[in-house]
């Protein structure tokens, strides 16, 4: 994948936000891929774990706010336990989530599910996935 | 300690069998517990993101229901609810900022919560408080055997510092299986996340990871998988029905709670198992075994 860095992006104040957000200083990872390595769900995801971090410190925010990786996490926490550097992966992937869902811009329209389909899922998952994909 | 028991939203129904077969062990056991007062979900999920507050109410309002009603520990059996209560309280007391800001956002209290409710999971409080040895001395049907797979999933064990067993390899729920007379089978992915809340919008990739998972158990020789929270058994027995879509050759196995097993084995009535909210019956297994 070619992507284009600048000064300008690395300096965006998304990348504030990011760290913000997920409290985490995103300079501290130095790529060793083992996030990428343990994660359940990279079968899914377009960018992985260990580059979502990467564009995190490269401010590539189009990138980011349109990639399918940060909903395809299920915030598992495998990467989290495993970083040898102590990052929380799982909290810059709920960062980008939530700066996307603060604008309003859900991932699961609750009305789209059929109400027969929704009688059969327990409370908890009905909760859960809209606590995650709704604003 | 003065014990008191939260359910959380999915035990009521979908998860009754988990709830009476629980409560069902505990007066075996003889706990006394008592359901929290006006309690109310716990949002099921822990907010990840530093500002987000508010939605750490939820469940610290049921920490100072149980603490209004003179309770200094609570126990859950849903893994999700676990999680949440003991992160909201962990959140609440590392941090003087969150904990004001909660405290306002709760001013109609009468009281505030500072934490100090104590947060076991049921399989936390027999490790710890009941003991393993005092669960097997009530054993009246061991499970003779029976091989039993069990699958922790991510809540019970991740993060550090919140899960109550070995990240990686933890070993609770397999040493109760013993203890009942199963033969407990290690298999790989006991931690490995079944896809969660996943299921509403991407049920094929929990599918998938159903039938990994189930998979993985069985080709260590399981016949049966235990779990600890309604969200992964939903996913793992429910599921199954999409895998055999996929897979005609896969072979179905009966996911229980393993309090189910505990009641089985302590001589609880079958009414309290209510096998009846099982995808895949696991009746016909367990008489095979002369076990019911």
């Amino acid at each position: 994948m070619r992507v284009l860095i600048s000064h300008k992006k690395i300096r965006d104040s998304f990348v504030q936000k990011v760290q913000e957000l997920s409290g985490q200083n995103l300079l501290v990872c130095y790529q060793c891929g083992k996030c990428s390595a343990g994660c359940p769900a990279v079968a899914e995801m377009d960018i992985l774990p260990n580059q979502v971090i990467r564009f995190a410190q490269l401010g590539l925010k189009e990138e980011l706010l349109n990639c399918r990786a940060v909903w395809a996490c299920a915030s598992c926490l495998t990467c989290n336990v495993r970083c040898p550097k102590g990052i929380k992966i799982a909290e810059v992937m709920e960062a980008i989530r939530q700066i996307l869902l603060r604008q309003r811009q859900d991932h699961v329209d609750v009305k789209k599910i059929p109400p027969a389909k929704r009688s059969e899922f327990p409370a908890i998952a009905l909760i859960s996935n809209f606590r995650k994909f709704t604003s | 300690m003065k014990l008191a028991y939260y359910p959380g939203c999915t035990l009521k129904s979908h998860g009754k069998n988990f709830e009476d077969s629980a409560l069902c062990t505990l007066s075996k056991l003889g706990i006394e517990t008592e359901e929290i007062p006006r309690w109310n979900c716990c949002g099921t999920v822990f907010s990840l993101v530093t500002d987000d507050v508010i939605h750490h109410i939820a469940p610290i309002r049921n920490l100072l229901r149980a603490q209004e009603a003179g309770y200094d520990s609570v126990v859950t059996l849903c893994a999700m609810c676990y999680n949440t209560l003991k992160r909201a309280d962990a959140r609440l007391q590392e941090s003087a900022d969150v904990r004001d800001k909660i405290h306002r956002f709760m001013n109609e209290e009468k009281t505030n919560y500072n934490g100090g409710v104590r947060i076991f999971h049921y399989l936390e409080l027999i490790r710890d408080e009941i003991k393993l040895d005092t669960v097997a001395a009530k054993v009246v049907k061991p499970l003779h055997g029976l091989k039993v797979a069990s699958y922790y999933g991510c809540l019970l064990v991740r993060p550090k510092g919140i899960g109550f067993d070995d990240l990686e390899n933890p070993m609770t729920m397999d040493e109760l299986m013993a203890s009942l007379g199963a033969t407990a089978v290690d298999f790989p992915y006991k931690t490995e996340c079944c896809g969660a809340y996943q299921t509403v919008d991407k049920p094929q990739v929990v599918a998938s990871r159903t039938s990994q998972i189930i998979k993985a158990g069985q080709e260590f020789g399981a016949e049966v998988m235990v779990v600890s929270c309604p969200l992964c058994a939903f996913n793992l027995d429910y599921r199954q029905r999409d895998v055999r879509q996929n897979e005609p050759d896969f072979r179905p196995m009966p996911v229980l709670y393993f309090t189910q097993l505990m009641a089985l084995a302590l001589g609880c009535p079958e009414a309290s198992l209510r096998f009846d909210l099982h995808d895949v019956d696991p009746r016909p297994l367990l008489r095979k075994k002369g076990l019911l």
